[in-house]
């Protein structure tokens, strides 16, 4: 059987396993489809929110772009995790006791304001349109690879994938049918990891193989590497990077996580706000299991490209076009690896051309410029095929990867746009909307999400993993300062938090939109996206804590200046600070 | 919650264990994994050093830690306090 049809196979039975679920545990109505929610532990809760949490950007991107950079890179593993532990201390337990089902209607209700509600309701859907055209960029090119085309027709696909997917709605939200997700997930990701790292290193476990020793060098692994990447010119994989744009970047993917409505969503569901703390905790465990595997997935996918382009080593000859392996004739078909043959000698000259220091060793060795370019993004799913692993496992990581976009990129949908017709359109615009209307407002919003989030994802602003941090940065400056302020202070009021939402937006947005393109279409940038150009060197995929600064100061200082919140939203924020008394979670 | 001394001794409990969490969260991340890397430089780990440890797993493993200790004094305090749900 060749790979194809096998990749069909695998990725077909996964799809099967996921309906299957969703249509033996299918909910009649709102109602139960939340209390089914309830009867679910917490352990089973964290293993469902790490599925709908860990997206292409975690699954298909991350580990491609640690590969690259090496430690420089390492914010994403921390920002990722670490805002679990601000969802846990600072909002989970007080919006699960505060009882009730959005984001939205929280910030409305405490900030006693149609227009707090409505700013959060705009912010919201900035922020999920920004994450799904990342999501998008994963699918597609996860479709481009195993249905062998080019990753415009394969985004097209993904799109219409998605759409279908995303319909069936409630799939999506049945906790069974995330656990399922997330098992399928997790062991695509970890047997090749496993393998590899017993080929690298004789290591089993990738987590200690990483810190382990290169069997074929002696050396220990990460020196090796170091070593090898050096040797064409690169920065060496442990060096150092920016301290000041790594903190804030990671900064900004920890508030950012503290402040996705649709992870928060999750906490809102649990039977008890005991629950809501535990929860935070397991579905890190969870998401631990994956991004604990990434760094070696990263290091050690990095040595074998190396190793395949110079079999015999950094200092001898590249390897000929003609015997190139077939992983790369593959990737090729999807234009997302390309080689150039700059100086005609036939043979794939992969280095560093742009740094100074190496140029005369370059032209010593007759090179004129490097020959290979690799996308990030296809690392990962690359990697069985990179490491010569069973044809099965190659299945494997395409329906994890899929499972990976699908699983996130549904729920992103649902939250816009229920946002867009029951906060928007029936609260808002159109009170006497019947039930037949809202749905269909649902869905028109929905394929009008996707075919944004396609169109943009043709250009996409960066690789999967950058667009989602984009994601992340707006939801830094703009939800979570408002959540925290309505739960940690009593004073800040209607106005303050509505100008701070607005202020945090809206100059995040200007800061984006300046380098990456007015509502990231590509072109339309006011400045070039290159580090000389950004204000105090922040990259835009790091502006979110300058954001949510913003947001808290405006907020604090409007709120100084006008009266203090009435009585009864003081009670209420004196009664979400204590577990005790928490009902049922209700929709209105 | 009828008893307001009870209840504020309640939050600002919780407040300090909070503060008490981020110190621990943001020491070993934006600590030992980024700003004080250097200084842990002599510590070696697997062919690299501590701080690399820290940004790559180790901050990871401490933010586990922190969750669940902190869900766990917290659901202690909770019944001390009788505000436990029932």
């Amino acid at each position: 059987m060749d790979q194809y049809t096998l990749n069909l196979i695998i990725v077909g039975a996964s799809f099967a396993l996921y309906i299957g679920i969703a249509i033996w545990a299918r909910a009649g109505t709102t109602a139960e489809f939340y209390a089914a929610n309830r009867g679910v532990n917490p352990v089973m809760n964290g293993m469902a929110t790490a599925a709908d949490w860990m997206s292409a950007a975690s699954f298909i991107s991350m580990a491609g772009l640690i590969a690259t950079v090496g430690y420089g890179n390492s914010t994403y593993l921390m920002g990722w995790t670490g805002g679990y532990v601000l969802l846990a201390l600072l909002l989970a337990p007080y919006l699960r006791k505060f009882g009730k089902y959005t984001v939205p209607q929280f910030i409305g209700d405490r900030f006693y304001s149609q227009g707090a509600r409505l700013t959060a309701v705009v912010c919201l859907i900035i922020i999920s349109v920004t994450y799904v055209i990342g999501q998008m960029t994963g699918a597609g090119v996860a479709f481009s690879r195993f249905l062998e085309v080019n990753v415009s027709t394969g985004l097209w696909i993904a799109s219409a994938v998605v759409f279908v997917y995303a319909v069936l709605g409630g799939m999506k939200g049945i906790t069974y049918t995330q656990v399922a997700q997330y098992i399928v997930l997790i062991i695509a990701y970890t047997i090749p990891a496993i393998f590899i790292s017993m080929q690298l290193t004789g290591n089993p476990i990738p987590w200690f193989g990483l810190f382990g020793t290169h069997t074929e060098s002696a050396l220990p692994l990460l020196q090796k590497l170091d070593q090898v990447v050096t040797d064409l010119g690169f920065n060496a994989y442990t060096a150092q990077g920016s301290m000041l744009n790594m903190t804030l970047f990671t900064l900004s993917l920890m508030i950012g996580t503290a402040g996705l409505p649709h992870v928060i969503i999750r906490f809102f569901t649990v039977p008890k706000v005991a629950d809501a703390r535990w929860s935070a905790g397991w579905a890190l465990v969870f998401i631990a299991l994956l991004y604990l595997t990434a760094p070696a997935v990263g290091a050690m996918a990095r040595l074998n490209i190396i190793n395949t382009i110079y079999p015999a080593g950094t200092e001898q000859e590249a390897v000929l076009y003609d015997e190139r392996p077939d992983w790369m004739r593959t990737w090729e078909v999807t234009g997302l690896l390309k080689f150039e043959d700059k100086n005609g000698d036939g043979r794939i000259q992969y280095y560093n051309d742009a740094a100074a220091g190496f140029t005369e060793t370059a032209t010593q060795r007759g090179w004129t410029g490097n020959e290979l370019t690799i996308n990030n993004d296809i690392l990962v799913l690359a990697n069985p095929e990179i490491a010569q692993l069973p044809g099965w496992v190659i299945g494997l990581i395409a329906a994890g990867g899929l499972a990976a976009a699908l699983s996130t990129a549904a729920g992103l949908l649902l939250a816009i746009s229920s946002a867009i017709s029951h906060d928007l359109i029936k609260d808002f615009l159109k009170p006497d909307i019947s039930e037949k209307g809202e749905l269909m407002a649902a869905r028109i919003a929905m394929a009008g999400a996707i075919l944004v989030a396609t169109l943009l994802g043709l250009n996409p602003p960066g690789f999967a993993a950058q667009t989602v941090a984009l994601a992340f940065g707006l939801a830094a400056a703009t939800i979570f300062p408002a959540l925290m302020m309505g739960i940690f202070s009593k004073r800040i009021n209607s106005v303050g938090a509505t100008l701070g939402m607005i202020v945090g937006l809206v100059v995040t947005c200007l800061y984006l939109f300046t380098y990456l393109g007015w509502f990231f279409i590509a072109g339309t940038n006011m400045l070039e996206n290159v580090p000389a150009n950004y204000l105090f060197g922040i990259p835009p995929t790091a502006f979110g804590p300058i954001g949510a600064l913003l947001n808290f100061a405006v907020a604090y200082i409007v709120s100084m200046m006008t009266q203090a919140p009435p009585k009864h939203v003081q009670d209420l924020v004196e009664s979400i600070r204590v577990p005790r008394g928490a009902g049922q979670a209700t929709g209105h | 919650m009828t008893d307001n001394s009870s209840s504020n001794a309640y939050w600002s409990a919780n407040v300090r264990i909070i503060y008490i969490c981020l110190a621990i969260w943001a020491i070993v991340s934006y600590g030992f994994g980024i700003l004080l890397r250097p200084a842990l430089s002599g510590i070696a780990v697997g062919g690299t050093d501590l701080g690399f440890w820290f940004a790559q797993q180790g901050s990871i493993v401490v933010f586990i830690a922190l969750i669940f200790g902190y869900s766990a004094y917290m659901n202690k305090i909770d019944r001390e306090f009788g505000v436990d749900e029932q």
